[in-house]
């Protein structure tokens, strides 16, 4: 209902209270519209983009003389054509939208073609003719390795002398494993389209979760000012860090296509482009070694970690950063020192992915607690427990942050209890002395993650506020909502604090022009950063309608007071919306701007110290898991999550982030494969090959709370806390479950090498070595 | 000569809508979002495999009409011809008011991104028209051609449960009358066959016809679910100069079951022989189950599998382990093959010029015969086979009297591990047996490496397959299942 009674007694939609995405209905009903649902121009060119088939190679020859020749062509737009920058990078300036000599990786755009349809741009851009010159291609990191190919330096984070300390500790222990990547598969693929304006101007619809930056890409390739380009988001299908940086070049070519025609045009990748051409989560390898006393305590721990970049920069700098901010995760390392190689390979650009390196800094640790675990034949639990960082010491972090929000102690107690965790491991261990072939594993794991962009002058937000002369209102800020639920939370922050329903709140598309230079939603920071300049901006307007209020009826500004729908204003009440119209027929300002930047963060990138992050979000999870010792087939059987949302703003929308980003962790580390061929080829480019948990992978036991003591230490938009990014890292407790179950078939007695993704594949190759090291041993000690 | 009827019609909105000529491999989903700007039903990924293109094709069925899910990006728009059309924008009531799916869907917060949503809402319409339960397998069975990137599934799987708990009514209860006599009004219409710049749609009726329209054009290509052939189209960018549609051709969707054993016509979809096969073995409806989506099954034929000779074979490893025989037929009349010998070599079957796949016929096996098979993949549902294999034993006293074993997924084409059964055959089916008998499987099979697996797997992975299967035929008491009917994690 679009005009509903207004309550009374408490507001609809006030903050902490649980409330449906604001597009929920449209969405189920089918009216809600992306991108592609928006009507056709009759003019509307297609493009389609070619794209190189090696990986690495010089372009000695590419003839499009019949591919302008073809029907329905309109026009063929490469590297020449650009009147700018032929640049679409977040950064380094090394993303070329359209590639010039040399090609870097297989996917990589040659040129686009323009055409009255789709299908004709597409027959049209096979009629090229390309001639390559091979050059060596790099593929995997080892290969990076090897040939000392990076796209940065070599960084270091240390604290201590953390091989003196291994040296000198009683125990000591080594993993090396390898990480896969992780395809974002948004099900809505990459897509521009961009409308002629007067002037020349081009206003552009992205699915971006970053309009300014393609606002900026987009200028500066088009050579003009950033105010001749509008980019609106209303919605993405989905972004997960996958379109960040990557939708800017192909709102890039739609630009050009129309700043050359003047007719408007769409570019939409398939879903095997879009998984060709676009960067993934970064694949990783970790090599850890950690000494301990026989408690598990761990003295020192050296970490080095090397990652697959991909042919450019891209965000691969505080992607890398961000693993090595948490190859801590909850615990004290008092010795510590953390390597990380940025390998340049012949390979998409690997971007950002829900957790930016978190994941992969994170699972080296737990790794290592449960490998610690089976070496002193100790709960791995106990092991956690002893390593956590303190409250008031032992409560430093490599990177010189004081942990002073820590309720990692709290959220793994809660949980162990909740969850049964000690009954159930004894009753999983005694399953496995019965079952042969079947084994089952649990774990519990912890998550801390760090909140704030790590690039500190990101960490800024602005709004935009109108109240109309009917009382209803209008919010605009540079959050994008990709179905996280950033809309309704920030709807809902303006409603508690004008006091009104929220159904008088409108939440309208992100756009440029209503709020500019924006930073990317990303890194949980939307709710954060865009509550906060909303918050502001409705405070200014409630400071103003108090001023006036207490002006107009003679009384001190104490005596106004925002109450549901009305305003007490000394001993009368008056009506939201008369008061509104009060204030304009007295010429008050109803609209204005707000602003937040994060206070109290600040941090020296080179020599890694400081204070990143405003505060840290928590949470931890139990796995348990069931394998197929025959066939390495696995499946997670139960699952419990306590997690900190600080005080939640929206608990519906918190407990769907915590779902969501379990299963997508889930996903990351068991069935979801990205298989390059040893010519840097990606087999994998469409859910036939590329499989993503379905709906049967989520187990029936799935119970998840929110930490009812959560509120955030530090003044957050109402004590809330960032609940997109965190979850994810719940999912290694499902594959420290699936180690587990595979440590049984040894008794417990020796820990797996164990990849990730934990792929019947892996898995059974991990039984089948642990088995054969058992022989061995066996053998030996005959 | 046959009249033709060269318009297509279907019901859409409890009307008949009519068609002239359009491109015949149009998908349905490009029709719908560029043709007619009905846009609640997305495409995710053109291959069938995601469901955000799901909409619901009504045909009449036994006992009223029956609704069923399909996957619009890879159905030919020709092919809906007969039938009533469903797409998202339809559930709505006139005033405005959503579908009480979609409402559950709004309820459980089963939406973040949307996306995905209309798919989901359009699976779980079709349930609730096809007898819905709360059972969370169904519930996953339903599901599995739907992905969703951001929820988790946990809210939809809620809303499912809320629509299947609540017996729910619609609009398209109130009608269904109407639109039933419809549906039979398009029933009697004269067969579907129209040209389009040079290329050319046929939908015959009877299988004499179909087998004079290959005869006329050998270049033909048949269509029965496009579960395969769409691919070609939406992935390959193909052209096909004449399409032969199946689905009419009433004799092929017939399954007869005989004390020999059961008969499958060519254009019977798994959806429709999945109870029958789950009848004939617990097994062979655990590997229905497994094979892609309800969407997919809905349309995906047994004939279709065996015809498209993919070296994987979701069916045929299980139907050469039990010695099935294939029946072809052209205008020169019909011929039988065992069906392990219609696999010649990697993308060649045994399909003579103007031939079709017209039945399959799988033999009762002898009682006390053991039979199993297998399937792995990354992913339980819905995903292609790293490797499938099927075995089926016959012992005498604990001796091995026959063995066949069968595995898709290790050669170019579903193959019989032939040397491993000789060094079986007239053994005594254990261990030690069986370990002399896997040290010569190098000798059957020589996989490949690919993105599904490795060699070194799929070589261990079908070696333990087999010591499974001796386990489960000799010690029945042990678990060695951990999905389906036997699998202890059974939802």
């Amino acid at each position: 209902m679009r005009n509903p009674p207004l309550s009374q007694t408490v507001i609809r939609g006030a903050v902490h209270s649980p409330r449906p995405h604001d597009s929920a209905a449209r969405q189920a009903a089918g009216d809600a519209l992306y991108i592609d649902d928006i009507a056709e121009a009759k003019n509307l060119l297609h493009l389609y983009v070619a794209q190189s088939e090696k990986a690495h190679a010089r372009i000695v020859r590419m003839n499009l003389d019949a591919v302008r020749a073809a029907p329905g062509v309109v026009t063929v737009l490469t590297a020449r054509d650009v009147p700018g920058e032929n640049d679409a990078s977040p950064i380094a300036g090394d993303d070329p939208v359209f590639a010039e000599d040399i090609v870097e990786y297989a996917g990589q755009s040659l040129f686009a073609v323009a055409a009255d349809s789709l299908a004709q741009a597409r027959t049209a851009a096979k009629l090229a003719i390309v001639e390559y010159e091979a050059l060596p291609a790099i593929v995997t990191i080892d290969e990076a390795l090897a040939a000392e190919s990076f796209v940065l330096p070599s960084r270091e984070m240390r604290r201590g002398n953390a091989a003196k300390a291994i040296r000198k500790a009683k125990h000591r222990l080594k993993q090396h494993f390898a990480i896969g990547g992780q395809d974002h598969f948004y099900l809505e693929g990459q897509i521009a389209l961009a409308l002629p304006g007067e002037d020349g101007d081009i206003f552009l619809h992205s699915s971006t979760q970053h309009p300014t930056e393609v606002q900026h890409n987009v200028a500066k390739f088009l050579n003009l000012p950033d105010h001749a380009i509008t980019v609106e988001v209303r919605r993405m299908g989905g972004g997960f860090g996958g379109k960040e940086t990557q939708g800017a070049w192909f709102a890039c070519i739609a630009a050009l296509a129309t700043r050359l025609t003047g007719r408007p045009a769409k570019l939409r990748l398939d879903r095997d482009d879009d998984m060709i051409m676009t960067g993934k989560r970064h694949d990783f390898t970790v090599t850890v070694e950690m000494g301990f006393d026989d408690d598990g305590r761990v003295s020192g721990a050296e970490f080095t970690f090397a990652s697959r970049c991909g042919r450019s920069v891209d965000l691969s700098a505080s992607i890398n950063d961000r693993a090595m901010f948490h190859a801590d995760n909850c615990y004290y390392f008092e010795n510590v020192t953390i390597i990380s190689h940025r390998c340049k390979t012949h390979t998409v650009s690997n971007t950002a992915f829900r957790g930016f390196g978190g994941p992969q800094g994170m699972l080296a640790p737990e790794r290592m607690m449960d490998a610690i675990a089976c070496y002193l034949d100790k709960d791995p639990l106990a092991v956690r427990k002893i390593n956590l960082y303190g409250k008031d010491r032992r409560n430093i972090t490599p990177y010189q942050m004081e942990v002073s929000d820590n309720i990692a102690p709290e959220i793994i107690a809660d949980l162990e209890k909740s969850a049964n965790y000690a009954n159930r491991r004894a009753a999983i261990r005694a399953f496995n002395q019965g079952s042969p072939y079947l084994k089952k594993g649990i774990a519990l794991t912890p998550v801390k993650f760090g909140i704030s962009f790590t690039a500190t002058h990101m960490n800024q937000a602005g709004a935009l506020l109108h109240i109309y002369t009917d009382g209803s209102v209008m919010i605009n800020h540079g959050g994008t909502e990709m179905g996280q639920g950033l809309y309704i939370k920030v709807a809902q922050v303006v409603a508690e604090v004008l006091q009104i329903d929220i159904e008088r709140v409108k939440i309208t598309a992100t756009r440029t022009d209503k709020v500019p230079n924006t930073s990317p939603t990303a890194a949980s920071s939307g709710a954060d950063l865009n509550g906060k300049a909303a918050e502001a901006a409705a405070l200014t307007l409630k400071r103003r309608l108090t001023d006036f209020a207490a002006t107009h009826y003679v009384v001190d500004p104490s005596e106004v007071h925002f109450l549901p729908n009305r305003i007490r204003v000394g001993k009368r009440t008056i009506a939201f919306r008369d008061l509104v119209q009060q204030a304009y027929m007295a010429r008050i300002s109803l609209s204005a701007t707000g602003f937040y930047r994060t206070p109290k963060i600040h941090y020296d990138p080179q020599s890694y110290s400081g204070r990143p992050f405003y505060y840290f979000a928590y949470g931890a999870a139990v796995s348990e898991v069931i394998i197929d010792t025959l066939t390495g087939e696995n499946k997670v059987i139960a699952v419990d999550i306590l997690h900190d949302a600080g005080q939640s703003l929206n608990p519906a929308i918190d407990l769907g982030q915590i779902e969501g980003g379990y299963i997508q962790g889930l996903g990351w580390l068991t069935t979801e494969e990205l298989f390059f061929d040893g010519k840097g080829i990606l087999k994998t480019h469409a859910p036939s090959t590329y499989k993503i948990p379905a709906c049967s992978d989520r187990p029936e036991h799935f119970n998840m709370q929110i930490f009812a003591r959560g509120k955030n230490a530090e003044e957050t938009i109402f004590r809330s806390k960032a609940v997109g990014e965190p979850p994810f890292m719940l999912a290694i407790s499902a594959f420290n479950a699936i180690a587990d179950a595979i440590s049984s078939v040894t008794d417990y007695k020796a820990y797996p090498d164990l990849d990730a993704p934990a792929t019947p594949e892996r898995v059974l190759l991990a039984v089948d070595r642990l088995r054969q090291r058992a022989h061995a041993s066996k053998a030996g000690a005959k | 000569m046959t009249s033709y009827r060269q318009r297509i019609k279907y019901i859409h909105h409890g009307r008949i809508v009519e068609l002239g000529a359009v491109d015949p491999t149009m998908t349905l989903l490009n029709y719908l979002r560029y043709e007619k700007a009905l846009t609640g039903t997305k495409e995710g990924c053109a291959e069938g495999d995601c469901g955000a293109c799901t909409v619901v094709l009504g045909e009449a069925g036994e006992d009223g009409i029956r609704y069923q899910a399909v996957n619009a990006c890879i159905q030919f728009l020709p092919t809906i011809d007969g039938k009533e059309l469903i797409t998202v924008e339809d559930l709505k009531d006139e005033d405005g008011a959503l579908h009480p799916v979609q409402q559950a869907m709004v309820e459980a917060n089963a939406t973040q991104c949307g996306f995905c949503t209309p798919g989901f809402v359009m699976s779980i319409f079709a349930d609730m028209h096809n007898g819905a339960t709360t059972d969370r397998q169904h519930i996953d069975d339903v599901l599995a051609g739907n992905l969703c990137r951001c929820t988790g599934y946990g809210p939809i799987v809620e809303a499912a449960r809320n629509i299947a708990g609540a017996g729910t009514k619609d609009h398209f209860h109130e009608r269904e009358g109407e639109t039933l006599s419809l549906l039979k009004r398009l029933a009697a219409e004269d067969t579907l066959h129209f040209t389009w710049q040079g290329r050319h749609y046929y939908a015959p009726d009877t299988v004499e016809e179909l087998a004079d329209i290959l005869d006329r054009h050998p270049d033909a290509t048949l269509v029965a679910g496009a579960t395969d052939v769409g691919l070609w189209i939406t992935k390959q960018h193909r052209t096909l100069p004449v399409v032969v549609y199946l689905g009419k051709v009433t004799a092929l969707q017939k399954i007869t079951q005989t004390a020999e054993g059961l008969l499958i016509g060519a254009g019977v979809t798994y959806s429709a022989a999945w109870p029958t096969l789950s009848d004939f073995h617990p097994d062979l409806g655990e590997l229905v189950r497994r094979i892609a989506s309800t969407q997919i099954r809905n349309c995906g034929t047994i004939g279709g599998n065996i015809a498209n000779g993919s070296p994987i074979g979701d069916m045929p490893p299980a139907l050469i382990a039990l010695n099935s025989r294939l029946r072809v037929r052209s205008k020169a009349g019909v011929r039988e093959i065992p069906l392990e010998e219609f696999f010649i070599d990697y993308g060649k079957q045994d399909l003579r010029e103007g031939e079709f796949v017209e039945t399959v016929f799988i033999p009762v096996p002898a009682v006390g015969a053991h039979f199993a098979t297998y399937k792995i993949s990354k992913r339980f549902d819905q995903d292609i086979s790293a490797l499938c294999g099927a075995m089926s034993l016959y012992l005498e006293k604990s001796i091995v009297a026959d063995i066949r074993i069968c595995f898709g997924g290790m050669a170019g084409t579903p193959k019989r591990a032939t040397t491993v059964e000789t060094a079986l055959i007239g053994k005594s089916w254990d261990t030690a047996t069986l370990d002399i008998a896997l040290n010569r499987m190098g000798e059957d099979y020589a996989p490949l490496s690919d993105m599904r697996a490795s060699r070194e797997y799929r070589l261990l992975a079908a070696k333990n397959l087999l010591r499974k299967f001796l386990i489960e035929t000799t010690d029945s008491g042990t678990a060695t299942r951990i999905v389906g009917v036997k699998g202890i994690a059974h939802a």
